[in-house]
């Protein structure tokens, strides 16, 4: 509960922060400040949670999951407001607005992390959403950000559509909206809740850019400024799979968990094909990024459909490791002039530790060891084994993460192999020191994922 | 603790390496490998007196059930001695060239041997994981950054092979770590998991194809040729002398006694695919004119011949391959030396630019020589031993393989011979003449190299002893 308080206090606080405050990097102070109370109040819940506490008629559920899913995506957040917060000026005028949608993107994600009615679902997918339908389009000045905006916006509400129809059977089926009171596992299942689940995974598909609902997702990604793409790619869709993972492994189990898993099986394995072979043909690293974040999901996705005790454990890591690793390429994305592979072309001469950092992330996003991203790659890929029955799924995962280095290598290739001057922004010492730090957590998740691990 | 410090040294070498300048990266890497040798060493001793004192375990991560355990075998501390063996030769030998970047280089090489000491002495199937794909790294690495030129796809090609066949590996682990009744990864409860015998053939691919992509063998090859052709020549004595040990190092400590039946099931297929890259290999070297080409497929072919013993799998064949580990690997970098040397002083790679050096670097050419004669396996050369050893316990599983094999031999001497006549016999050209003989450092090391050719021609117990251990512990299994 304090998490959702806080960000929600926070972001109203930012709206008006705008108004007395007036210059832009001690806007960016604030948002710093108000976040770190966040995280701070986020976790002192921990110590006074016995068990899970139920509040709002049983609406909400916190539990220590929920509590460190919080934790990393304020984490995250804050390494993201650190690295690109200050880019947020050069999008436009408000710069206070951006930061407080951000907030509320927070808020929602606290509430995807921490539902236990159907209800707070829906509020929580709404309140992820809206707020990045406005900084899609924030860039007032480019067609292409009203485009993705518009695009957004159209598809997103009828996604949501979908999602407000799915709830609704299930509770035509079960008469609650609470998950514990559903029971629609239980014993046969009625063709009105398994219409439901199936509604409601698409809908769910779709806000985690899944195939085949993921076409939204590079254009939007591209369209919009890429200091929020670098948000909405990392944060926003790890609070998208957390809401997925709870209220499937929490409301869908038993008798009805056959029927779903082999559907969201075979939208895995297409998001896992289309993702990554997109990729590869990609001229633009933004671009490649988003389609990366197709593929990504499907990994994620993994763990969503493998009921197991590495499921859970795994998406956390993977949350983690992926927003990090995305986050700092993203950072330095930003400060690049040009966007194709060959903007890149002699990075590491001309920067070396920009490049070190981005090839660490890189190395990361592709699941090498001794970066995040291989344990995270890992814990998931061993929930899906753990199934049993998935090991086709495992297999076609497998043979994409290795298909996925190429386009990853790309970028690595262009830095250090060819030549070229690369067009960059002044880079200031703490946005490197910021660089070689977001390297260090990187690493250390790499060979000790215990330190994340042992809160689960 | 000996074993930890083989790892730790060229690691904490290698990181410091990168912020050094001048002279600094030479004279840090020769004194990390000087050092390594003589931890090496060390442990040879400890290992005749009190072998358990060289394996070490503490947690790593305990929510895993993954342990930092490592510890040597007989045929762990053969390969270590390779390792850092072949590393000091390779820092004599490339002592007087500048590298642009040196520090990188030389931080990249010894990271390197980091990653290759941490495989041959990893007692967590997590561990080996860990160190395998961390070996290929700074090798992907110093291929693309010093290569020739055409380095970036073919290396690209080389770390996309060996990284989508880990990726089946890592499949594999996690189903045998499921299967533990404990989730662990020790090697302890992987022998024990006994498996049933459908699941072990199933398992067996995910492990083989991993394995067979890093020795390589046919027809997962195709990355080798054209990795070692492109490669600076330093890393490609990595490559060929140690690097390929890494997959037959894998089948014997992970292979074998993990998936017994499995093994038993499949191992004629994979003899029989050894054996084709054996012939096909050594055709194609025959007809080879380029000098890096020649050498990378009588690599092919050599290590056919060693996967084939591996899963010939009775005590002899064993034998020989272990003993060949080390022998093969030294004889290839001397191999690889006399390339270096040659490129060095000529720019050229083709055979055919070649000839008549024997007349202007005579020192040169009896080395070549010699390291040659070892290469196809003469008696009193060390390759002896260990093919005679390998062809016996090949005969003992089926003579027709054994046969088929053979001919490897026969073909073998034929390009051997053919290269060593094109590049030191025959008519000098004007670009040979210009060759001058052998400078002190590679004097040194191409002595040290002949040395351990004769000495171990001759007198090859010692090597026999280290590493019936393994052997008799294989077979046990078995």
């Amino acid at each position: 509960m304090n998490a959702l308080i806080s960000t929600a206090l926070s972001g109203v606080l930012m709206m008006f922060a705008g108004l007395f405050v007036k210059n832009k990097q001690s806007i960016k102070f604030v948002a710093i400040v108000a976040l770190l109370i966040c995280f701070a109040a986020n976790l002192a819940e921990l110590s006074t949670l016995q068990g899970e506490s139920r509040t709002l008629y049983g609406m909400i559920t916190v539990s220590s999951f929920s509590i460190l899913f919080n934790a990393v995506a304020f984490g995250a957040t804050l390494l993201y407001f650190m690295l690109s917060g200050s880019a947020f000026e050069k999008v436009g005028e408000h710069v206070s607005d951006y930061f407080a949608l951000v907030f509320f993107i927070l808020s929602g994600i606290t509430l995807a992390s921490s539902f236990s009615s159907l209800l707070m679902l829906f509020l929580a997918i709404e309140i992820i959403s809206i707020p990045q339908y406005i900084l899609a389009g924030s860039d007032k000045k480019s067609p292409k950000s009203s485009e993705a905006s518009l695009k957004y916006f159209l598809m997103g509400s009828f996604s949501t559509g979908i999602l407000l129809m799915g709830i609704t059977l299930i509770y035509g089926a079960s008469g609650s909206f609470l998950i514990s009171e559903l029971g629609i596992g239980d014993g046969a299942v009625s063709p009105l809740a398994l219409c439901g689940v199936i509604l409601i995974a698409f809908a769910l598909s779709f806000k985690v850019s899944a195939a085949p609902f993921h076409f939204w997702t590079p254009d939007v990604y591209d369209g919009a400024p890429s200091v929020f793409t670098s948000f909405m790619a990392t944060v926003v869709k790890a609070g998208s799979f957390i809401a997925f993972i709870r209220l499937f492994h929490g409301a869908f189990t038993g008798a009805i968990s056959k029927d779903w898993q082999l559907l969201l099986a075979l939208v895995t394995a297409a998001t896992l094909i289309i993702g990554n072979f997109t990729a590869v043909f990609q001229q633009s690293v933004k671009r490649m990024l988003a389609y990366s974040s197709i593929a990504q999901a499907g990994f994620m996705l993994l763990s969503v459909i493998a009921f197991s005790d590495f499921a859970a454990k795994g998406i956390i890591l993977y949350a983690a490791a992926y927003s990090v690793a995305t986050i700092g390429i993203f950072a330095v994305l930003i400060k690049m002039k040009d966007y194709t592979f060959d903007g890149f072309n002699g990075l590491a001469k001309k920067e070396p530790l920009v490049a070190a950092v981005t090839t660490i992330c890189l190395l990361s996003l592709a699941g090498i060891p001794l970066t995040a991203g291989f344990f995270a790659k890992y814990y998931v890929l061993t929930a899906a084994v753990q199934e049993g029955n998935l090991f086709w799924l495992v297999i076609i995962a497998v043979v994409c993460a290795a298909i996925s280095v190429y386009y990853y290598f790309r970028v690595i290739m262009a830095m250090y192999f060819k030549s070229g001057e690369p067009g960059v922004e002044e880079m200031s010492g703490g946005f490197k020191a910021l660089l070689v730090v977001t390297a260090a957590i990187v690493i250390l998740l790499g060979v000790f994922p215990g330190l994340l691990l042992q809160f689960v | 603790m000996l074993t930890v410090l083989l790892i730790l040294i060229p690691l904490v070498a290698g990181l410091l390496t990168f912020g050094l300048k001048g002279s600094g990266p030479k004279t840090v890497g020769l004194i990390s490998s000087l050092a390594s040798l003589a931890v090496t060493i060390a442990a040879l001793f400890q290992f005749r007196t009190a072998p358990e004192t060289l394996s070490h375990s503490c947690n790593w991560i305990p929510q895993l059930g993954a342990t930092f355990s490592v510890g040597l075998d007989g045929m762990g501390m053969m390969l270590s001695l390779l390792t850092s063996i072949s590393f000091v030769l390779i820092f004599i030998v490339i002592n007087k060239r500048e590298y642009d970047r040196a520090n990188s280089f030389y931080a990249l090489m010894l990271l390197s041997q980091a990653g290759l000491m941490g495989v041959f002495a990893a007692y967590d199937a997590m561990l080996f994981y860990f160190f395998w794909e961390l070996a290929l790294i700074p090798v992907y690495f110093l291929c693309s950054l010093w290569g020739g030129e055409k380095r970036i796809p073919v290396t690209f090609k080389f770390f996309v092979y060996t990284f989508a066949g880990s990726l089946l590996m890592l499949i594999g682990i996690i189903y045998i770590y499921l299967q533990t009744p404990e989730h662990s990864f020790s090697y302890a409860s992987f022998t024990t998991a006994a498996l049933p015998k459908e699941t072990q053939s199933c398992l067996f691919w995910l492990f083989f194809v991993a394995f067979a992509i890093k020795m390589p063998i046919f027809p997962f090859h195709t990355w080798q040729p054209d990795t070692y052709e492109q490669s600076p020549t330093p890393v490609t004595m990595v490559l060929s002398g140690i690097m390929v040990k890494m997959g037959l190092f894998g089948v014997i400590r992970w292979l074998l006694p993990v998936l017994p039946q499995g093994a038993y099931v499949w191992s004629d297929v994979a003899i029989v695919l050894s054996i084709i890259g054996i012939v096909y290999a050594s055709c194609i070297a025959i007809v080879q004119s380029d000098f890096k080409r020649l050498i990378a497929y009588s690599s092919i072919a050599h290590i056919g011949l060693m996967s084939a013993a591996i899963f010939a799998n009775n005590e002899q064949s064993l034998q020989g391959v272990l003993v060949q580990f080390f022998n093969h690997g030294i004889n290839i970098i001397g191999l690889w030396i006399i390339v270096e040397i040659i490129q060095d002083r000529l720019k050229v790679k083709s055979l055919n630019d070649l000839g008549g050096i024997a007349a202007y670097a005579p020192r040169m050419a009896t080395f070549l020589v010699i390291i040659s004669f070892a290469n196809i396996a003469l008696p009193l050369t060390n390759g002896f031993i260990g093919e005679f050893l390998m062809f016996s316990g090949l005969y003992q599983y089926n003579p027709w393989f054994m046969a088929v094999a053979g001919l490897g031999v026969i073909l073998g001497a034929v390009y051997t011979l053919n290269m060593v006549q094109k590049v030191i016999f025959g008519q000098p050209n004007q670009l040979t003449e210009t060759t001058t003989d052998l400078r002190g450092n590679e004097m040194l090391a191409l002595s040290v190299i002949v040395a351990i050719i004769l000495v171990l021609g001759v007198y090859p117990k010692p090597m026999l002893e280290l590493v019936q251990s393994t052997t008799e512990l294989v077979n046990k299994v078995y």
